[in-house]
C-alpha cells in the first residue's frame, strides 16, 4: 500500500487528484494547499509518496519545489512527484540533482489527464525510479552541437527519450515498431556515446539522462 | 557644476592631458579679447584716477568728484552693453576650451524686429547687464591676476635662465633674489626649474579660475536646471509606466494560472476519469474522448500563451536560467553564456528576455538560421544581451513591429537597442540597459 502526501493549492485539482489517487489504491494520508503544511504532513505522516505542485504559496513561486528539495534532504529516497505547469529543466534539474536522482519525478501537470498512465508513473516512482516529462526530454534532446547529447543519431534520441519516460527495452521497441534486439543496441550505443558504462540496472538508463539535466544546469 | 578643468588639475597624468594645451591657448588668447573689450575699462579710469588722488590728500572738489564719477557712470550704462553683447557672445565660444559644456546666454529674443525693440530687450534683461559685468570684470581685473601668473611664469624662467645671462659687472635682480655672477646664480636654477615644472598648473588654474567667472556670468544657469529637473521627472515618470505595465503582465500571467489553468487541469482530470467509466462500445465513448484530446491540446495552447506573457522562471531563477529555458525551446541549437552575478530589478531582467526571445523567433522566422548565441553580461553599469545567429540577416526594423517595439521598451527603461544585420548575415542584435539592482527600484 503506497501511502500519499499531495500538495496543491487549487482546490478543484487537489480534491480531483485526491479522489483518483484513493481509487487508484493509493490512499492519501493528507491533502494540503502550501509548502509549509507539506513539510508538517510529511513529518506526520511519514507517507511513500510525495505528489506536489511546484507553484504554491506562500510566496507563489517554486515553494513546493523547494520543499521537496528539503524533504528529501531530510529523508534521502523519500519518492517525490513534482507537477509543474511549465516546461522547465530548471526545475527538473534541481530535482535530480538531489540524491542522486531516484524515486523523483518531474511531470506537466497535462499529464494527470491520462489517468491510467499517470497512476503509473506514480507507482513507478515511488517503486525508486526516475521519470522526466517527455516534454522536457525533447527539449533537451534539442541541444547546440557541441553537446553530447548531439552526436545521437535520430533513432537513439528516440530511443533515449523513452528511457527518460522509464519505459523497458520490450516497451521501446513496441513504441517504435522494431525489435528488441534493435532497441538493446540502441542503448549500448548510447551509453557508450555518452561515456556511461552498460549497467543491468535499468534505472543507470535514466540516468543517462538526467547526468545531462544536472550537467546543463550548472553551465554559468 | 562638473569643474572638468579641475578635475584634471588633480589628476596624476594632468600633463599628458588635452588641458594644459587647452588652458595655454585659452590664457593665451585672453589678452586679444581683453584688448577688444578695452573701451569697457574707460569708465573705471577716472575713478581709479580720482581715488589715488584722495589717497594721496590732494584737494578734489567734491563737485568734481561727482561730476566724475556721475558722467563715468552714464557713460558706461549707455554705451556699454553695445560692446559687452557681442563680446560675452565670443568669450561663450571661447569658454569651451575650458569647459566643455555648452553655455546658454540668457537672452531673450526680441518682440519684433528693428533695432529699437532690440535695443529695448537688451538694455532691460539681466544677461546683458551680466555680460558688462564680466567685460568690465576682463578688461579691468583681469590683467591684473594674469600679470600675477604671467610674473610666476617670468620668475621661474629668470631663475633658469639666469646663469647665462648674468653678466660680471651687473646685478640682476630677481624678485628677492641679487645675483651678480654666474656662480650665485647656479644654485637657484634647480627652483627655477621646479617652478617651470609648475607653469602648467599656473597656467590651468588661470584658466580655470577666469573659466569659473566666465561661467557664473556668461552662462545662464537657471533654465537649464530647469530642463534639468523636467528631464528627471520624465524619466521617473517613464519608469512607472514601465513598472506598471511589468505588473500588470504579472497579474495576468497569476490570474491566468491560478484560474482558467487550473480548472482546465480539474477538468481534463474529470474527463480522463469519465473516459474510464464509460464502456468502450457505448455511443458517448467517442465523444468523451475527444472532448478529452480538445482540453488537453487546450491545456498545451494555455501554457504557451502564459509563458509568452511572463515566463515563471524569470520570477523563480533569474535571466540566466530563463535564457536557457528559452535557448531550449527555440527550434535552432542556440548557445547561451551569462556572467551576471547579482540579479538586476525585474524589469530589467524582463526586458531583457523578451527581446532575446524577439530576436530568437526572429532568426527562425526570418532570417532561416540554423544557430545562434547568445551572450549576457554586465559592463560599466549596463547590462549587456546580444543575441547573433548565422541567418540570411537583412532584418529591418522599419518592416513589422517586432524590433521597433522591443527598442522602444529598451528606451522605456533607459537603455537602447542596436541591429546590425548587413545582407547576408550575420544579424546581431544588442541590448543596453542600465544594470538597476532590484532593491534600488523604489528610489
Amino acid at each position: 500500500m503506497t501511502r500519499v502526501v499531495l500538495a496543491e493549492d487549487g482546490v478543484l485539482l487537489r480534491e480531483g487528484l485526491a479522489g483518483l489517487l484513493d481509487r487508484f489504491g493509493l490512499p492519501v494520508v493528507a491533502a494540503v494547499g502550501d509548502a509549509t503544511a507539506l513539510v508538517e504532513a510529511v513529518r506526520e505522516h511519514t507517507p511513500d509518496l510525495v505528489v506536489t505542485d511546484i507553484r504554491m504559496p506562500p510566496t507563489l513561486t517554486d515553494d513546493g519545489l523547494r520543499a521537496a528539495l528539503e524533504l528529501r534532504r531530510a529523508r534521502p529516497g523519500l519518492p517525490v512527484v513534482a507537477l509543474s505547469q511549465y516546461v522547465e529543466r530548471s526545475y527538473a534539474a534541481a530535482l535530480l540533482d538531489s540524491d542522486g536522482g531516484r524515486g523523483v519525478g518531474y511531470l506537466l501537470k497535462d499529464r494527470v489527464a491520462d489517468v491510467e498512465e499517470f497512476v503509473e508513473v506514480l507507482r513507478g516512482v515511488a517503486a525508486g525510479g526516475t521519470i522526466i516529462d517527455p516534454t522536457v526530454v525533447r527539449q533537451l534532446l534539442q541541444r547546440p552541437p557541441e553537446d553530447p547529447v548531439a552526436r545521437l543519431s535520430a533513432r537513439e534520441r528516440e530511443v533515449l527519450s523513452s528511457m527518460a519516460t522509464g519505459l523497458s527495452n520490450a516497451a521501446i521497441a513496441r513504441a517504435l515498431f522494431v525489435s528488441e534486439a534493435a532497441v538493446g543496441k540502441h542503448v549500448g550505443n548510447i551509453l557508450a556515446k555518452l561515456g556511461l558504462p552498460p549497467d543491468d540496472d535499468s534505472n543507470r538508463r535514466v540516468l543517462a539522462v538526467l547526468a545531462y539535466l544536472r550537467g546543463s544546469n550548472r553551465q554559468p | 557644476m562638473d569643474d572638468t578643468a579641475l578635475t584634471a588639475l588633480r589628476r596624476r597624468n594632468y600633463l599628458l592631458t588635452p588641458w594644459p594645451w587647452r588652458s595655454l591657448l585659452y590664457v593665451a588668447s585672453t589678452p586679444v579679447v581683453a584688448l577688444l573689450g578695452w573701451p569697457l575699462a574707460l569708465p573705471v579710469v577716472p575713478l581709479v584716477a580720482l581715488l589715488v588722488s584722495l589717497t594721496r590728500d590732494s584737494t578734489v572738489e567734491t563737485g568734481t568728484a561727482m561730476v566724475i564719477t556721475g558722467v563715468s557712470v552714464a557713460c558706461w550704462a549707455v554705451l556699454a552693453p553695445l560692446l559687452a553683447v557681442p563680446l560675452a557672445a565670443l568669450e561663450r565660444h571661447r569658454l569651451r576650451l575650458v569647459r566643455p559644456e555648452p553655455t546658454r546666454g540668457g537672452h531673450r529674443v526680441p518682440p519684433s524686429t528693428g533695432p529699437w525693440s532690440w535695443l529695448v530687450t537688451r538694455y532691460t534683461e539681466a544677461a546683458t547687464w551680466r555680460a558688462v559685468a564680466y567685460g568690465t570684470l576682463l578688461t579691468a581685473a583681469a590683467p591684473v591676476f594674469y600679470l600675477f601668473a604671467l610674473g610666476w611664469v617670468m620668475f621661474a624662467v629668470a631663475l633658469l635662465l639666469a646663469p647665462f645671462l648674468v653678466s660680471e659687472n651687473d646685478v640682476m635682480h630677481l624678485v628677492f633674489v641679487e645675483v651678480s655672477t654666474p656662480a650665485e646664480a647656479w644654485p637657484w636654477t634647480p627652483l627655477g626649474l621646479a617652478l617651470v615644472v609648475t607653469t602648467p598648473y599656473v597656467v590651468g588654474l588661470t584658466a580655470w579660475v577666469h573659466g569659473l567667472v566666465a561661467a557664473a556670468l556668461l552662462h545662464e544657469p537657471a533654465a537649464s536646471a530647469r530642463l534639468h529637473t523636467e528631464l528627471v521627472e520624465v524619466s521617473r515618470s517613464r519608469a512607472r509606466l514601465v513598472d506598471g505595465f511589468e505588473a500588470e503582465r504579472r497579474r495576468i500571467e497569476r490570474d491566468l494560472h491560478d484560474g482558467a489553468q487550473q480548472r482546465l487541469v480539474g477538468l481534463t482530470l474529470q474527463l480522463g476519469l469519465a473516459k474510464l467509466d464509460v464502456p468502450d462500445d457505448s455511443p458517448a465513448a467517442a465523444t468523451v474522448a475527444k472532448a478529452h484530446e480538445e482540453a488537453k491540446a487546450l491545456m498545451a495552447e494555455l501554457r504557451d500563451l502564459i509563458a509568452g506573457i511572463h515566463p515563471q522562471v524569470l520570477t523563480d531563477l533569474g535571466l540566466p536560467a530563463a535564457l536557457r529555458e528559452l535557448a531550449d525551446r527555440t527550434a535552432l541549437p542556440v548557445t547561451v553564456r551569462s556572467d551576471l552575478g547579482e540579479r538586476p530589478a525585474a524589469h530589467v531582467e524582463s526586458t531583457a528576455y523578451f527581446v532575446v526571445a524577439e530576436a530568437l523567433t526572429n532568426a527562425v522566422r526570418h532570417g532561416h538560421a540554423s544557430q545562434a548565441w547568445v551572450r549576457a553580461y554586465r559592463e560599466k553599469g549596463q547590462l549587456i544581451v546580444e543575441v547573433t545567429d548565422d541567418g540570411r540577416g537583412g532584418a529591418r526594423p522599419d518592416r513589422g513591429t517586432g524590433l521597433t517595439g522591443l527598442a522602444d521598451r529598451a528606451a522605456t527603461a533607459g537603455g537602447r537597442m542596436l541591429l546590425s544585420s548587413p545582407a547576408g548575415g550575420p544579424t546581431v542584435v544588442r541590448i543596453e540597459l542600465p544594470w538597476v539592482r532590484a532593491t534600488e527600484r523604489a528610489a
